[in-house]
């Protein structure tokens, strides 16, 4: 499509040059950058499986609160998969501990080790809860990338593309759920991409394959057979701040009323 | 940088406005600044995208903004909305000065090569040029308004339309940015007409900077007020989000919001104005009246981009932290680059005056 117009503005530019031969010229100009607009088509860049077909998935990413045991094997395992800088995550834990007053107390894993400090004052309950990028269906962030260098796949992934990208940071303020950072050395926005070059080969996610105790679960909903499509079907499930309409897909089972 | 660069769109919308209230709305008042204003408004329009690409990760990809738009994106329109408007001011500054020029290029000099270029070689002039000019002018001053607007309204969408930051996201940002922004416009021609006539030992209009200071005051309170009315309307609906914007208000951002933003540089200023608006005083008391009030005034601004800029981003997207943030001296973003930003739009405004004088009349009236 964009090869033919090019075509046609090329023979234009070589025909003699009258006010309509300009005018036409402009128009097909205009017509070609139009052509150009939009956001730009997924990238090969992302690293996938040779014979991968992505309109033959759908991904979707669940977890189980109750079986968090706050070890961060995940974390330390999205690290060395992806290369994650020190000081910035994909993906990290949250320890919400609720006074008896009511008072919620949330902390992370530290940075360096990549474990909870001990605490030894009294709760009332306590628990961990494991945070990613929820590849939100409706996704403020790939609504705002100025250049659609953040888009969505269609097996329902949310990525960036590290060559497109102008690092405006507009993508980081969007996403309400605090997953995305801008890279120390590339300048680009970065953030969880559920390991695209490992699930396009057929192999789970590092955090998911880490977890020693399933808490992180990962599935294809296209297909029947897969644990996932069960269990979401008789399972009820909640999702972090439902009610911003950005219909994310990472479910929560167990998830209380203080998780924001 | 993101806080200077809504503040120098601000300062191009409210210079722009100015100079249409001459040049549309005939205010004969405004005469004296009505030039200065508009150049005013070019030069802050040319160096207001210099703290975006400054903050860019990749500035080199900047054009990409404009070439392969996402048009569900609202800074997508950046681009298109500032050039147009960009080329709007040029052909406005064109038209409007186009005798000056012409005098300019009718001497000798580099001067007057460049007045010529400008002219595009053409020194023809008569009356009926003139009332050309002048008409023509007038329309684009005209269409210029809603573009101003639009052009600093929409630097408020950007901020109002992010749903995952309830310090941002409000409808009321367009409005709340559009009157500040007039407020910080008069207050940049108030202060600069001020410092160029002391430095000249010029006589300064006082009627001018009299309907000016009304002005202020008139704008001043509509945009205090819907701020006031934002906060408000969020404190007594007390939404969820109210809890962490009180944290926000009354710890973190205590000093530069409620004491700075308000209760110094904005409640001072409101009573010098009012004032000089109600009270009949002489010159030169109500001139030192307008200039202090219109040098807090543009304190008042920049403080509150500065809140809600730095406000909304040290907030944890989890709502139950905050990280705090001071800009270094000789980071990229550091004091040292903001200050010499800002300092770049007065040195092309000399050397703009240096070419065609900003006013003309104002060595006259001295005279006289
Ligand atoms: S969680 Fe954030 S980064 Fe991930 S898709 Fe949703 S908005 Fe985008
Ligand atoms: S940082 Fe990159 S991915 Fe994010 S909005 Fe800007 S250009 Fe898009």
């Amino acid at each position: 499509m964009t090869r033919r117009r090019d075509d046609i503005a090329l023979r234009e530019t070589e025909a003699s040059f009258s006010r309509r031969d300009l005018l036409k010229l402009l128009a097909s100009g205009s017509a070609l950058l139009l052509v150009h607009c939009g956001p730009v088509p997924p990238p090969p860049g992302e690293k996938r499986g040779a014979s991968y077909d992505w309109t033959k998935h759908y991904w979707v990413y669940v977890v189980d609160i109750s079986k968090c045991i706050g070890c961060c094997a995940c974390m330390r395992a999205c690290r060395a998969e992806n290369d994650v800088p020190e000081g910035y995550h994909r993906t990290w834990i949250e320890r919400y501990r609720i006074r008896k007053d009511g008072e919620v107390l949330i902390d992370v894993a530290q940075t360096g080790e990549h474990v909870f400090a001990e605490v030894k004052d009294e709760v009332e309950r306590a628990y961990f809860v494991p945070k990613i990028c929820n590849h939100c269906t409706a996704s403020p962030c790939t609504q705002v990338c100025p250049v659609g260098a953040s888009y969505q796949t269609k097996d329902g992934v949310v990525l960036v593309d590290d060559k497109a990208c102008v690092g405006c940071g507009y993508c980081v303020q969007a996403c309400p759920y605090g997953t995305r950072y801008l890279h120390p050395t590339t300048r680009v926005a970065d953030k969880c991409t559920l390991c695209y070059h490992r699930i396009t080969r057929g192999e789970k996610p590092a955090c998911v394959a880490m977890c020693p105790t399933g808490a992180r679960m990962f599935g294809d909903l296209k297909n029947p057979d897969d644990p996932i499509t069960r269990l979401l079907k008789d399972t009820r499930t909640r999702f972090i701040k439902a009610e911003l309409g950005t219909k994310p897909k990472c479910h929560y089972i167990g998830l209380d009323e203080e998780v924001i | 940088m993101i806080v200077l660069y809504p503040y120098i769109t601000g300062l191009v919308a409210g210079a722009f406005i100015v100079s249409s209230l001459y040049h549309v709305f005939g205010r004969e008042a405004l005469q004296p600044v009505a030039r200065f204003s508009l150049a005013a408004a070019f030069v802050f329009l040319l160096f207001a995208p210099l703290p975006l690409l400054i903050h860019l990760g990749r500035p080199e990809r900047a054009f990409s903004i404009m070439i392969t738009p996402n048009f569900s994106s609202a800074m997508a329109g950046f681009g298109f909305i500032y050039t147009s408007y960009l080329i709007l001011v040029v052909l406005e500054i064109w038209f409007v000065m186009r005798s000056d020029f012409i005098q300019r290029a009718k001497g000798a000099g580099l001067g007057a090569l460049i007045a010529r270029t400008i002219l595009l070689f053409n020194l023809h002039e008569d009356d009926a040029t003139r009332r050309a000019d002048h008409k023509i002018a007038k329309v684009l001053a005209g269409i210029g308004i809603p573009m101003a607007c639009l052009l600093h309204g929409y630097v408020g969408f950007l901020f109002g339309s992010i749903k995952a930051n309830p310090w941002w996201s409000t409808p009321l940002m367009m409005v709340i940015f559009l009157f500040s922004a007039i407020v910080s416009g008069i207050s940049v021609l108030i202060f600069h007409y001020f410092v160029v006539s002391w430095v000249n030992r010029w006589k300064v209009d006082s009627d001018c900077v009299r309907l000016m200071s009304k002005y202020l005051w008139g704008f001043m309170i509509v945009a205090v007020s819907l701020e006031l009315l934002e906060l408000m309307s969020a404190a007594y609906q007390q939404t969820h989000e109210w809890e962490v914007i009180h944290t926000l208000v009354s710890k973190h951002l205590f000093v530069s919001y409620v004491i700075l933003q308000f209760l110094v540089f904005s409640l001072i200023p409101f009573f010098l104005l009012a004032f000089n608006s109600l009270a009949r005083s002489t010159d030169r008391v109500s001139n030192a009246i307008s200039w202090t009030a219109a040098t807090m005034l543009l304190c008042q601004v920049l403080l509150m981009r500065w809140n809600v800029v730095i406000g909304g981003q040290i907030m944890s997207k989890s709502f139950r932290g905050f990280t705090s943030y001071f800009p270094g001296l000789w980071e990229k973003e550091g004091l040292v680059t903001a200050i010499v930003v800002f300092t770049l739009p007065f040195v092309l405004l000399y050397l703009f005056h240096r070419l065609v004088p900003l006013f003309p009349d104002a060595k006259k009236r001295s005279a006289a």
